[in-house]
């Protein structure tokens, strides 16, 4: 299969709160990457997880899916999934795919770990 | 990266723009052949795998195109010109004058052993190398398939994953008695069409993985929209249509 074009790292905010940043492309060949990012994530017991998408590059269904697939596995943890530095583009594909119902859309890093902390 | 740098709010738009169908808008269908029964897609909406009401299931279909020199670009190409073609008799696919496009409707005339079902997927995304189906209120899925194809030590692997999970009771019952494995057939089907069309007998693997195993009991009132139910019903009034039909006529 060909090379993820994607870099995810994890940065841990609180006991309960990690951030993932997600820099360049959210395909389905993102699969591990993004798996190991959340795992690395909630390992240290985190219940509310933020991706960051403010260098997202390029996202294909594929990589929606993906995005469905850890929002399920969250969901079946009790863990929070939030999603903040989304352009107008891809608040239009999370609302098309119905993801904004289901995960928390922020404009900012900040506002999301506002919500995250209340 | 640093939490206080700005967002990225950029007005400039990515390179996966023109791939994607528009949201908001309900599905429209435009000309079709006269044999197509054109039923339950007009107006609704579509629906993706966090709705509907069974459980949700990613399949993996693949077959690898081996001794060929076929590149995936140009597998997605034919497969999207020749989709119909590559379905079982019993699935028949009626694509809009545009094809392949993102928020085009694709409507479905199928034969199932619940009797015949209309209903239709739009194109939710395309590109050189994919394209994506989704499924509208009332389809016996809730979710998306995508089709793709890409290079694996040196051979073309064409592929087919659903993520989808029973738009409601009824077909989630349907899929557990008989629906799932009918579904592989057509699948399995549609991959062992491609890879013969390249001259190519590759055996098709299929890979299932139940991504959430609860049933949504929110989805149970999808039941009015049910394509199967809607098109037995449609079917049973045709020849009162006829007759009323003759009757302003005259």
């Amino acid at each position: 299969m060909p090379q993820a074009n994607v870099k995810m790292t994890v940065r841990k905010i609180t006991d309960h709160t990690s951030v993932i940043d997600i820099e360049g492309e959210v395909t389905g060949f993102a699969e591990n990457e993004l798996m190991d990012a959340y795992t690395q994530a909630t390992s240290a017991g985190a219940k509310a997880i933020l991706l960051n998408f403010g260098q997202l590059e390029y996202m294909n269904s594929s990589g929606i899916g993906l995005l469905v697939t850890v929002l399920i596995r969250a969901q079946r943890q009790g863990q929070k999934l939030m999603a903040c530095g989304l352009t107008e583009h891809y608040r239009q594909i999370f609302e098309l795919t119905r993801l904004d119902d289901a995960i928390g859309i922020y404009g900012t890093e900040q506002e999301a770990l506002a919500a995250a902390a209340a | 990266m640093n939490e206080n740098v700005p967002v990225n709010q950029t007005t400039k738009q990515p390179r996966d723009a023109a791939n994607w169908a528009k949201s908001g808008e309900n599905l429209k269908v435009g000309e079709l052949p006269r044999e197509a029964t054109n039923l339950n897609v007009e107006g609704r909406r579509v629906v993706g795998p966090l709705e509907g009401f069974g459980q949700l299931w990613q399949k993996t279909y693949r077959v690898r195109l081996s001794g060929t020199s076929v590149t995936p670009t140009e597998v997605v190409k034919v497969w999207k010109e020749h989709f119909p073609e590559f379905q079982p008799p019993s699935n028949r696919f009626y694509p809009s004058v545009a094809g392949v496009q993102p928020g085009e409707v694709v409507m479905i005339n199928a034969m199932t052993p619940g009797g015949p079902v209309s209903t239709g997927v739009m194109v939710l995304y395309s590109d050189e190398e994919s394209f994506t189906l989704m499924t509208p209120q009332g389809h016996p899925e809730s979710g998306w398939v995508t089709f793709s194809a890409f290079e694996e030590d040196g051979v073309t692997v064409a592929q087919v994953q659903s993520l989808a999970r029973a738009n409601d009771p009824i077909y989630e019952m349907a899929f557990r008695l008989i629906g799932a494995s009918m579904q592989e057939q057509i699948w399995t089907h549609v991959l062992t069409s491609l890879a013969r069309h390249y001259d190519v007998q590759g055996a098709v693997s299929v890979q299932k993985t139940c991504v959430d195993p609860k049933l949504q009991w929110s989805g149970f009132k999808n039941l009015r929209h049910n394509a199967q139910i809607i098109t037995l019903l449609y079917t049973l009034g045709t020849p009162f249509r006829w007759v009323f039909s003759r009757g302003k006529k005259a």
